[in-house]
């Protein structure tokens, strides 16, 4: 007992160190890198008149986003998995981004959308309506959500999105020119309106995650020991399935796909602290956030003196691991 | 009796490819002869027989011809190798196009033209090793404590996810002109096939289809189930791995002239055995089926719409339905 604690104490102070090091490397580096004092000059507000100091505070946004994001998508990814007792559950894997784009495509071409508001708006719509269609489909028949069923029905719903959003977008070369920026997830894009405007939902999502834990922590003892211990399943399933779809929606909608943060960071962090919910959430965010902050500063490093998205970097780094995954979990239980 | 369902059998299904083969005769002749200009059969038929003088054949010759000739054969290629994987994985959703197989051709070949400048013959070979490469992988990676048909489909899903950021990064990458000639490649295009890329493919796809037409007989008792099949003589491994390679070669080559056309590998096997019936492996017919999708689907992405469509966005909405439909059943049955 005590040594798991000193290791939850251990992981703990690392994940927030690791955090911290990768936010303040992430405000440095760039195409202009600047010096950590000009950094924390920023922070502190000081000097602003400095050009260095203004770069460092032009990032700030990109951080706190990527912060935020890498967080929600985590958590998102968790409730999922909790929900499902299902591995792999994540949002690119049930083709949630797919929904998002095809929507927000049609505001493009159809109502010639230009405005952040409205892509947010149309994108998290999309996004809503598709993971529920996903999680139904996956959902028929006795067996449940099992991940084979859950992963195909995802691909099935991309594949069939797809070639919507591939009939509204090739005969318009302007949308096709606009929207390839944002088939590819990136937390570069995003301005602090954009953030302020998406903060409800975030903090609505980790709210309900929290609140819920503790049911679900009960859940995971079976449903025949959660229902005899008062606790009403199917409500505690639908809320937790709400708030992995609220956070991850609303990640999609600023920053458009990021793959399998939401996979990964969950497997990764119950190694460390057990799989207590009530633990597993606060770990979550701080890994997540890290990994979000760092896979985005990888981007920029190896695309230099451009980028590369930090959607494509989680996938690269991701899927290896969703197939490490599966490799892992027992035939019977696919 | 049994004997007597065999015989009723084998007649349905030859009656069955007879029918489609006049279908897509017709299609074919359709394709030849409508278009912005429409021409007769009779000058259509003096053209290709070498009758160079008339102003038809250009269009002829160099337009249509080719388009046909890539439409019909991709096809017949898609439909055969999705087919082959579908049986042989013994799960309708195991089509290449869902398992990512498709995507290691793909990726190769984007490669090859956005930062290659290749031949479409480099092209064609990189994205078969590509192609094979990825396949083998997969198989390899899902072999681990038992070969399970569950995890190879989710490995070739997360595959894909790897193999699709790889696509979109390059895509990226490459300027913008490029970029939207990539984009339509990647949906599926019949547009632009030159003739000397579809003297390979047909060159490629003849003698590969008839291999696989006649394997198919040790595939009809893998279907039994691999212990079955064992128990009547057969090995098993030796025979998925041909028929893998030989499906493999099909896509690589078929992808590289008009791109991954969405769906058809997906739907034309489960099409073909319900209008020729479950008794044998149905190669012939789910060529021919996948042939039919392309060639009409392109009619109708041509003409049907103001906007002229490429193949592979009409397939992709015909096939989403049916692929709903077929999870809904899938899902209902349990695993």
């Amino acid at each position: 007992m005590k040594r798991s604690q000193n290791k939850r104490w251990i992981f703990g102070v690392m994940g927030m160190g690791v955090l911290l090091v990768s936010i303040f490397l992430s405000l440095s580096y760039g195409s202009e890198s600047v010096g950590i004092d000009k950094v924390i000059d920023a922070i502190r507000g000081i000097n602003l008149q400095d050009y260095d100091t203004s770069i460092v505070r032009s990032r700030i946004p990109r951080v706190i986003f990527g912060v935020i994001a890498g967080a929600a998508l985590s958590v998102s990814g968790l409730m999922m998995q909790s929900v499902t007792r299902n591995p792999i559950a994540d949002p690119s894997i049930l083709g949630i981004n797919t929904g998002a784009s095809l929507f927000v495509v049609c505001g493009m071409s159809f109502f010639n959308i230009t405005e952040g508001n409205q892509y947010i708006l149309l994108a998290f719509i999309g996004a809503f309506i598709t993971a529920i269609m996903v999680y139904g489909l996956a959902s028929l028949g006795s067996s449940g959500p099992t991940p084979i069923k859950l992963a195909l029905s995802g691909t099935a719903a991309s594949i069939s999105l797809q070639s919507l959003v591939n009939t509204v977008m090739l005969p318009n070369s302007r949308v096709m020119d606009q929207f390839r920026f944002w088939q590819i997830g990136s937390i570069g894009g995003a301005t602090t309106e954009d953030i302020i405007l998406i903060l409800p939902y975030f903090v609505l999502g980790f709210i309900l995650a929290l609140i819920l834990s503790s049911h679900l922590n009960t859940l995971a003892l079976g449903d025949e020991t959660a229902t005899s211990l008062g606790i009403n399943v199917t409500r505690v399933r639908i809320l937790a399935s709400l708030s992995g779809v609220i956070l991850c929606a609303s990640t999609t909608a600023l920053a458009g796909p990021i793959a399998f943060i939401g996979l990964m960071v969950p497997h990764m962090v119950r190694v460390f602290v057990g799989s207590d919910l009530k633990k597993l959430i606060p770990a979550s965010v701080v890994c997540g956030a890290s990994l979000l902050i760092i896979a985005d500063l990888i981007g920029r490093v190896l695309g230099s003196p451009g980028e590369i998205e930090s959607g494509i970097i989680t996938a690269i780094i991701g899927a290896p691991i969703f197939i490490f995954i599966v490799r892992k979990v027992k035939v019977s239980s696919l | 009796m049994i004997y007597d369902g065999f015989k009723k059998r084998k007649k349905r299904y030859i009656l069955t490819s007879i029918v489609l083969l006049i279908v897509l005769l017709a299609l074919v002749i359709f394709s030849m002869c409508y278009g912005n200009t429409v021409y007769s059969i009779k000058t259509v038929v003096e053209t290709l027989m070498g009758d160079t003088t008339s102003r038809a054949s250009f269009t002829i010759i160099n337009l249509r011809l080719p388009r046909m000739i890539a439409g019909v054969f991709c096809g017949f290629a898609f439909g055969i190798a999705g087919n082959t994987f579908q049986k042989l994985l013994g799960n309708p959703l195991a089509s290449p196009d869902i398992i990512g197989v498709t995507s290691g051709s793909s990726v190769a070949a984007v490669f090859g033209i956005l930062f290659l400048n290749l031949s479409s013959v480099s092209v064609s070979i990189l994205s078969v090793i590509s192609g094979l490469l990825v396949a083998t992988i997969i198989f390899l990676l899902s072999k681990k404590g038992g070969y399970s048909n569950s995890r190879l489909i989710l490995i070739g899903i997360g595959m894909q996810a790897f193999l699709n950021a790889m696509i979109s990064w390059m895509i990226l990458k490459a300027s913008e002109y490029d970029v939207s000639g990539a984009l339509r490649w990647l949906s599926g295009s019949l547009n632009g096939v030159g003739i000397e890329d579809v003297i390979i493919l047909v060159l490629v796809v003849i003698p590969i289809s008839i291999v696989i037409i006649s394997l198919r007989d040790g595939l009809d008792v893998l279907q039994l189930g691999s212990s079955h099949a064992l128990t009547l003589g057969l090995n098993v491994n030796i025979n998925r791995v041909l028929m893998i390679i030989l499906s493999q070669l099909l896509i690589a080559f078929s992808t590289v002239t008009t791109g991954p056309i969405a769906s058809v590998a997906f739907l034309s096997g489960p099409i073909a055995s319900k209008i020729s019936g479950r008794g044998s492996s149905n190669m012939l017919t789910s060529g021919l089926t996948g042939a039919i999708l392309v060639m009409g689907a392109d009619l109708i992405g041509q003409y049907a719409f103001s906007v002229r469509y490429p193949v592979g966005v009409i397939t992709g909405i015909l096939g989403a339905p049916y692929l709903i439909f077929l999870l809904m059943r899938y899902s209902k049955k349990g695993v």
